[in-house]
């Protein structure tokens, strides 16, 4: 036991390299395509819109698609309120406010390791990062818990409450919904990665300069 | 032994197909064998699209409707000069200002704008032969957006519109000349000498298309009939048929046709420009007028068969091509010629101190066409189609030889005719639409009251044939056709660009206020509810209320019909529309969406008390 603490103490003290370094600025990198990507898409098809209803969900903001002839949000706000759903608008959602805060403050974690220059630094960021990556994740999915049980009891329309999909398809009423990640969650879910190539480096590097 | 079993089968084949033709109405059905090939090019599968916008006009209906070529399927109505239960339009307190008055008017040439003798897709105008009046229709929105007129002087507003290369100009004319300005009397038989036509253009503000009259010329009292503005070499030119040079009054169709000749008006929009700077126009009636005998060289006569109709400038703007409908020739003016024997004096004549033409030295040639040929459309490789009224038929013939290769009957009496951008710089080619006056009965039976018959044509190939029959809404006389890609239409009137003052967007701002015995009502509508849904009123009152339709997809609009107070309204998605009226009937009287919207389109409904 004793031995791997001390192991691990060792572990914590290893000098971040400067390769890893530069790995380091890459991963907080793929954190700035979240300010202007979506996190998460999500597409309810009918016959009415065989284009699909498209509801982008940011780090700050939801947003429908727009075309000249349809604003995608404000539609599937109308249909919504036949069965007594909740309006989707910005202010309901504090994610908005938090995320971005936490992302910027995550950028600032990222530059402090880069520094600093210590495994320690570097676990401490990824163990949050991935603690903030799962936290969003279920308060994401609260969310649509929430909206798909609070419906209105006066509501024109009744329907069982139900939670929409988070990830892949599923049949509501006369839509067929599509729900996945996007380009902003695939630059955010390489942070990590990067993070671990960051601190298995500057291991090799450490490991190679004691022979 | 294989090639035997092929040929029998082929064989059956024909059999059937001849069988199949027998239990035809005799002598009217197309042959069997052109039949497949024709559904073919005209058929558009469910959820595909046709390829070019057909614009008819609705002759006395006062609209104008709206085709899909090649399918000739109706796709919509265009209210113009007639009040339109169906989109609520004459209603609403803008479109009952537009109207003036009038609940109807007669459609009969529409002109699509144009940029370099091109169209360019921005707007539609019409011309309303009774009222004496033009509208803009835009094509953002396809909606009637000005009606200007009656239009001083003009008196039968039938030589209109037809547009200059850039739409500077709509022409308009008279078709009954009268004494003027309007409201004087003269004795019908002082008609030759106290009578007078005109011939006017309507000035277009390029940027907004807003239109306004531009300037008039004092004619003799002949009748101006068709018109069309030059293009290329004959920019700057204008021209109008005019029947009964005679100067007859009576029965015309005696009267009006004992003279060998009648005239095209050629009018030189260039010099008269040039007069008007230099101050020759008396104000007639709140318009600039100029008069030939003192303004020189704006206007002259060519001389042409009697009783034309149909004026038509070709592609390359050389030519004039004019049809009268009493001859079997079309006579083909060279603008080369007509410059030449303007600048050379060549005239045998004047009229009112406006020079008459040599003929012979103007002319280019005389094309025997066939009987009764009124209009000329154009295609892209060097054709010409004239419509033949009396043989029915159209006929096709070659710029340059002036010969005749083809001829199509069309069932019956052909009008107008409009091939693809047939009357622009560069025709399409490919379609040609006879706009028949006569069905005779081509359809299931529907009564004495009959349709009028529209017939697509292809024209891509060496040899015309008829490819559809369709049943058009009275009256179609002129009609446009263009490209589809070039126009490219909102569906939904984006809500940051609603500048009317009284629209709201949201439920909460919806209100009555009254104002002594004003009471003006601020509603929402969107599904599936009028937001007010109760007005209370007291006899008496004065009630106007502004609607909104908030919603912001396609299709999704919303109707207002109060039950007998002869009101109802359609409010686009985005659009704001207001409706003013007296509540002089005490009761209660519900409101209720008139436009299907939703699932809950009963329940969106509302009373109004009038106590």
């Amino acid at each position: 036991m004793q031995h791997y603490i001390e192991k691990a103490n060792l572990f914590f003290e290893i000098p971040i390299d400067m390769r890893s370094r530069l790995i380091i600025i890459l991963a907080a990198a793929m954190l700035l395509p979240s300010f202007f990507t979506p996190l998460w898409k999500m597409t309810l098809y009918s016959n009415q819109f065989p284009d699909g209803l498209i509801l982008n969900i940011y780090t700050y903001k939801l947003e429908g698609r727009k075309t000249p002839n349809q604003d995608d949000l404000k539609e599937i706000n109308s249909l919504n309120h036949y069965i007594g759903m909740r309006p989707l608008i910005d202010t309901d959602f504090t994610e908005f406010k938090w995320i971005p805060f936490v992302i910027g403050g995550t950028i600032l974690l990222a530059l402090r390791v880069i520094v600093l220059g210590k495994m320690s630094k570097l676990v401490d960021l990824f163990v949050m990062f991935t603690y903030f990556g799962i936290f969003s994740l279920w308060s994401f999915y609260y969310k649509m818990y929430i909206y798909g049980h609070e419906l209105d009891p006066t509501a024109a329309i009744k329907v069982p409450p139900f939670t929409p999909p988070m990830f892949g398809h599923q049949t509501m009423a006369n839509f067929e919904v599509y729900c996945y990640p996007s380009t902003g969650s695939y630059f955010i879910s390489a942070m990590p990665v990067l993070l671990l190539a960051a601190m298995w480096f500057s291991r090799k590097a450490w490991l190679a300069g004691r022979k | 032994m294989k090639n035997t079993v092929n040929v029998l089968l082929i064989a059956l084949f024909i059999t059937a197909m001849a069988a199949g033709c027998g239990g035809d109405k005799k002598g009217r059905g197309a042959v069997r064998s052109d039949v497949q090939e024709a559904a073919q090019k005209t058929y558009v599968a469910p959820g595909d699209l046709d390829e070019y916008y057909f614009f008819a006009s609705g002759g006395h209906s006062g609209q104008v409707y709206i085709y899909g070529v090649p399918s000739m399927r109706h796709l919509s109505t265009i209210p113009v000069f007639a009040p339109y239960a169906a989109t609520g339009y004459g209603f609403d307190k803008e479109s009952k200002a537009m109207l003036g008055g009038f609940t109807w008017g007669d459609v009969h040439h529409p002109a699509l704008s144009e940029t370099d003798g091109d169209y360019d897709g921005r707007w539609l105008f019409v011309n309303d032969n009774a009222n004496n009046r033009l509208a803009r229709i835009d094509l953002r929105d396809f909606k009637t957006k000005q009606i200007l007129g009656p239009i001083p002087n003009i008196s039968g507003n039938h030589g209109s519109t037809f547009v200059t290369e850039n739409s500077e100009y709509i022409l308009s004319a008279s078709r009954f000349s009268i004494p003027l300005p309007k409201g004087r009397v003269e004795k019908i038989e002082e008609y030759a000498t106290k009578y007078n036509g005109v011939v006017c253009a309507v000035k277009v503000d390029p940027k907004s298309g807003d239109m306004s009259v531009g300037w008039q010329i004092l004619m003799p009292p002949f009748n101006y009939d068709l018109g069309d503005a030059g293009k290329g070499p004959s920019n700057g030119w204008a021209f109008w048929t005019c029947y009964n040079s005679e100067r007859a009054i009576g029965k015309l169709e005696v009267t009006s046709t004992q003279k060998d000749r009648d005239y095209i008006a050629a009018v030189n929009w260039k010099k008269v420009e040039e007069a008007l700077a230099a101050g020759k126009a008396k104000m007639v009636d709140g318009v600039k007028m100029l008069d030939p005998k003192t303004a020189e060289g704006i206007v002259y006569l060519l001389p042409i068969a009697k009783s034309p109709h149909g004026v038509d400038v070709t592609p390359d703007g050389k030519y004039i091509v004019g049809s009268g409908k009493l001859q079997s020739i079309t006579t083909v003016f060279s603008i080369e010629k007509i410059l030449t024997a303007v600048e050379k004096k060549d005239f045998t004549g004047n009229e009112d101190g406006i020079p008459v033409l040599n003929y012979n030295s103007v002319k280019e040639a005389e094309i025997n066409v066939g009987l009764g040929p009124l209009h000329t459309q154009f295609d892209d490789k060097g054709f010409a189609y004239t419509s033949l009224f009396v043989e029915s038929a159209v006929a096709k013939w070659k710029l340059g030889t002036w010969e005749v290769v083809d001829k199509v009957p069309v069932a019956y009496n052909i009008g107008h005719l409009c091939a693809a951008e047939g009357d622009t710089k560069s025709p399409d080619g490919k379609y040609l639409v006879a706009l028949n006056k006569l069905s005779h009965g081509r359809h299931l039976s529907v009564g004495p009251s009959q349709p009028e018959a529209s017939q697509l044509i292809d024209i891509g190939g060496e040899k015309m044939s008829v490819l559809y029959d369709a049943f058009t809404e009275p009256e179609p006389h002129n009609a446009q056709m263009i490209k589809a890609d070039k126009l490219h239409p909102i569906e939904v009137y984006p809500k940051e660009d609603n500048k009317d003052p009284k629209a709201i967007w949201d439920v909460k701002d919806a209100k009555v206020v009254r104002n002594g015995k004003n009471v003006e009502v601020f509603m929402v509508l969107v599904r599936s509810s009028f937001e007010p849904n109760k007005i209370e009123v007291n006899k008496g009152d004065k009630v106007t209320i502004h609607m909104t339709n908030i919603e912001q997809t396609t299709d999704e609009l919303h109707g207002l019909g109060i039950l007998e107070y002869n009101i109802n309204v359609v409010v686009d998605p985005g659009e704001t529309k207001t409706i003013e009226f007296t509540a002089d009937k005490p009761g209660v009287y519900a409101y209720y969406c008139t436009n299907f919207c939703s699932a809950l389109h009963q329940e969106m409904q509302g009373y109004m008390l009038v106590k």
